[in-house]
């Protein structure tokens, strides 16, 4: 390293730009080890001497435990350990927003899954064999599955001791008993839809000397997921550390604790690593899913086709267990309207406890419910209006300047109009050639061969949505990330460490960009996911880009200004001329000064940093605040379907998307994004509905609850626009939710339009277009 | 019982195997080669698919004992060495992985298709693929990779991979 004070004065070469950048779409860091079947997933892990816990759940929605005798489990060979209830050390209790829900049933059980006992033993199938020798007697109690019922007949059993209502959250905008020229009112219902993330819930947990325990695992949010289990092990938050091994999808889904407070459990007690692995069946079981929802609509507006009122009541059916059901009512409510601008609105949400499995966190969460309603809603009054259904959008879409209906100002772009008249531009696919035989695998029942083309009809739809961004109503929402900047072999590597889940969404690539945009290094390693730095919150609300992206940004502007600093000192030079250009450090007056690694020489420069966005604020009791949500993001969908309206098959021919991501920091992971997102828009659309009968999930398997394959999604025109919020860290704008809400109703209208049902329920299935 | 198999062209033991188990299991939990994924373990997401005497089948479908004497080939077999096969390539350049989950069974079902397919078209590659869910990418940028794995294969002999077959 040179000592020199003097310049270097080496031409300046500023083409020397640092590749892979923001803006770029470089590879992703994990690609290669996940080709090669070597990245780690939770699900992979193994531990000499370890064992395999299994989970005891129960077989009814609504029980009393009279008792549980472990005995002949625990004495069965290969056993070691057996835990109950009365085995969990600290709080038998734990939630994301409430704390209502029990590692493990004590007297009652509420929903038919619900984790009961526990077992460790020497073979996976051991452990399974020693649960059949748990013998629970149970009282069987009539359980509560309706929550419209729930949510007005006082009658009902309590599900819980507070009564089943969760959250109730009214809406009021303008005069809500206004009139106008044309109402038209409907009914919807939306079907409890699963994550179906493909990586099962596991976890491998290793007891330590001190006491403690290090949880290897798949998860959303590693920091919540350690203040719940270490209140239920009763051990200090720093004795329980936890480490993010490879995550097989998420959409929401590991947002709640599943098998955490388990596996530690048994190791503990065993003091040996125990591995838990749910197959898919128990996977079912094991996480939340989305609220299936009842929705009741009515829209007004004058003959000219504006907007004059829209008033609602939604039903959201959280379970047995509140989970994220608060923020579902929130996010409901709040966007119940959509991305409209309506002067006059009364909205009131529930979301209550039933008996019926929990729902909570899945992509989209409580904006996908009302999109399909307010949208078909929409599309009815476009027919009673004899208006374009776009054109009716555009005319009433909210722009920036607008009020949202809890009385929010969008002081940022909201380009809705722009994003319908894009997506209705994109190409349209070629129309079958008329009297050439089609080829069967393109039509309604593909190589089943249920058409040749005969009572086929196309259909075209369109849908458009808004969500918020990042968490909202108050909660201080923040990520931290610790940038180190050090001399590794004459070249300058950056370490970024955060505890953000990356769940395949690519945060690991979009972190990557940011260092090296921001520090000009080309070498940016991702340190693994631990809590050994501070909270990144959860991958989930399409608010990691954001809040991690803004908190790696700041820590490595902090270390740039260091760096700075220390060359200033160096050479004589104001920091405030100097800058970063391709692994060097420029003058304004002289040039180059140095390379970073010679600058930082053996020293590493290391700094952490918080990124809290804009603050937001409660609703009242009429649903005002000054700002509810930090953020929202819109997007539009045109689909185009062929049904067989003999046989109530549906084919999805197209999807289109345009989307304003305010600034795509990857622009094709953000088509990635995109793409997937309206994939899980089209299985709510058509196939997608976890069947629940008194209280009991009946399709708990990828046989019957059915997922799009690649034979069901089709191609798709992606339509990215920027149009920056000067709010957020470069301007971005949450990318990963909206495509699951605004698919779903455009793919319901296309069949609409080929078939001129009501269609009021999703999934749409054959009965509905048949029946 | 004791189980002989040849994995990815080396000959492998595996003793205790408890006769109920898949050689999705064997493979995962004794062979020490996980990259074949356990997403459903009933033979409807493919993330398991493996090559058995050259042919992809779900190996949570395959009881271990199915294996005895018979060559498997697993994600771990794809690349020569350092260098990565064709399809896995294709996958990484196109974006065709998020998660990852899928990809392992993906691949093989890919490599297994160029193979026989060398020049397939959208729809063959939708048939050939369509026992794979994938849940993260909305399958464009896995029909993208594929095509692409097609194309510098050059329609000659499949993507370059002994994956399963008679590499010694």
């Amino acid at each position: 390293m040179s000592d020199t004070h003097a310049p270097a004065h080496r031409p300046q070469d500023l083409d020397d730009a640092i590749a892979g950048g923001v803006g770029e779409s470089p590879l992703r860091p994990d690609g290669t080890l996940k080709v090669r079947g070597d990245f780690a997933y939770s699900s992979d892990l193994w531990a000499e001497n370890m064992l395999w816990g299994a989970t005891l759940r129960s077989p009814h929605p609504s029980a009393r435990i009279r008792s549980v005798d472990i005995g002949p489990a625990l004495r069965s060979p290969g056993v070691h350990a057996v835990l109950t209830a009365e085995d969990v050390p600290g709080r038998n209790l734990y939630g994301l927003k409430d704390i209502d829900q029990p590692v493990l049933a004590e007297d009652v059980v509420r929903y038919r899954g619900e984790a009961v006992a526990l077992v460790a033993a020497d073979h996976p199938e051991t452990a399974r064999r020693a649960l059949d020798l748990i013998e629970v007697d149970y009282e069987v109690l009539e359980p509560v599955v309706d929550a419209e019922l729930a949510a007005h007949d006082d009658s009902l059993p309590k599900v819980h001791p507070g009564g089943n209502t969760v959250r109730y959250q009214p809406i009021v905008k303008g005069d809500p008993e206004v009139t106008a020229d044309v109402v038209v009112s409907g009914t919807y219902t939306v079907g409890m839809q699963d994550q179906a993330f493909l990586g099962p819930e596991s976890g491998l947990a290793i007891p330590a000397e001190d006491g403690g325990v290090d949880l290897y695992l798949a998860t959303q949010d590693l920091h919540t997921d350690r203040k719940q289990t270490a209140a239920a092990l009763d051990l200090d938050p720093e004795l329980v550390r936890m480490t993010m091994s490879g995550v097989g999808g998420a959409f929401g889904g590991r947002e709640d604790l599943s098998m955490q407070v388990h596996v530690c459990m048994l190791a503990l007690r065993t003091g040996r690593p125990v591995k838990i692995v749910y197959d898919r069946e128990e996977s079912f079981f094991g996480h939340v899913h989305r609220h299936p929802a009842k929705m009741y609509y009515e829209h007004g507006a004058t003959r000219d086709g504006d907007l004059v009122f829209v008033r609602a009541q939604l039903y959201f059916d959280g379970g047995a267990y509140a989970s994220k059901t608060p923020v579902v009512v929130g996010n409901g409510t709040t966007l119940g309207v959509g991305p409209y601008d309506v002067a006059n609105v009364s909205i009131q949400g529930w979301g209550m406890y039933t008996n019926n499995p929990p729902c909570g966190a899945m992509r989209g969460l409580g904006a996908v419910q009302p999109a399909f309603a307010y949208e078909s809603q929409m599309d009815r009054l476009a027919e009673a209006l004899d208006m374009d259904p776009v054109e009716l959008r555009i005319r009433n879409a909210i722009s920036r300047g607008d009020t949202t209906p809890t009385g929010q100002v969008l002081d940022y772009p909201a380009p809705v109009a722009e994003l319908l008249r894009r997506v209705r531009e994109l190409p349209l696919p070629e129309a079958p050639a008329a009297g050439a035989e089609p080829d069967i695998r393109d039509l309604p029942g593909g190589a089943s061969n249920t058409t040749h083309g005969e009572g086929v009809v196309r259909g075209v739809g369109y849908g458009v949505c808004i969500k918020n961004i990042c968490y909202a109503e108050g909660a201080d929402d923040f990520s931290t990330a610790r940038v180190r900047l050090q001399n590794v072999a004459g070249e300058p590597l950056a370490m970024v460490h955060t505890a953000a889940a990356e769940v395949g969404q690519g945060l690991v690539t979009v972190q990557q960009q940011i260092a090296r945009s921001e520090l000009e290094v080309e070498r940016v390693n991702i340190h693994p996911n631990d809590t050994s730095v501070g909270p990144a919150g959860s991958s989930s609300a399409s608010r990691q880009t954001y809040v991690t992206g803004g908190a790696v940004q700041a820590a490595c502007r902090a270390v740039r200004e260091r760096l700075l600093a220390i060359t200033a000192e160096r050479f004589g030079e104001p920091a405030a001329e100097l800058s970063l250009s391709g692994g060097k450090i420029v003058s304004r007056e002289s040039g180059v000064l140095a390379d970073i690694a010679e600058v930082l020489g053996s020293e590493a420069i290391e700094e952490t940093r918080e990124y809290h966005h804009r603050e937001t604020f409660p609703l009242d009791e009429r649903g005002r605040s000054e700002r509810a949500q930090v953020q929202h993001a819109f997007s539009a969908h045109r689909a185009v379907v062929d049904v067989d309206t003999e046989l109530g098959l549906i084919k999805v021919v197209q999807l289109d998307c345009s989307q304003d991501v305010g600034k795509a920091v990857n622009p094709e992971s953000v088509v990635g994004q995109i793409q997937g997102g309206s994939a899980q828009g089209l299985g709510l659309a058509v196939m997608e509905e976890i069947q629940v009968g008194e209280g009991k999930i009946r399709n708990p398997s990828f046989t019957d609850y059915l997922i799009p394959t690649i034979l069901d999604m089709p191609p798709m025109n992606v339509d990215v626009i920027e149009r920056g919020d000067p709010n957020a860290p470069y301007g971005v704008r949450g990318v990963g939710e909206p495509p699951t809400i605004s698919s779903t109703p455009a793919i319901v209208a296309a069949i609409r339009a080929a078939t001129g049902r009501d269609l009021t329920h999703v999934p749409v299935g054959p009965e509905h277009i048949i029946g | 019982m004791r189980l002989n198999l040849t994995v990815n062209g080396r000959a492998m033991t595996a003793d205790d195997v408890w006769e109920g188990e898949s050689l999705l299991y064997v493979l995962r939990e004794r062979l020490g080669l996980p990259g074949s994924k356990n997403a459903c373990e009933q033979g409807e997401c493919g993330s398991c698919t493996v090559y058995l005497d050259r042919v992809p089948v779900c190996a949570c479908l395959v009881a271990a004992g199915q294996a005895q004497d018979r060559e498997v080939g697993t994600v771990e077999g794809l690349a020569d060495g350092e260098e990565l096969s064709t399809v896995q390539r294709a996958f990484i350049d196109e974006g065709a992985v998020q998660c990852g989950f899928c990809t392992p069974g993906l691949l093989v079902a890919a490599d297994d298709l160029i193979e026989r397919v060398p020049e397939p078209s959208d729809a063959e590659i939708r048939e050939a693929l369509a026992g794979n869910l994938c849940r993260c990418t909305g399958y464009e940028k896995i029909m993208a990779a594929v095509r692409t794995a097609a194309e510098r294969s050059g329609g000659t002999s499949g993507s370059g991979s002994s994956a399963g077959g008679d590499r010694t």
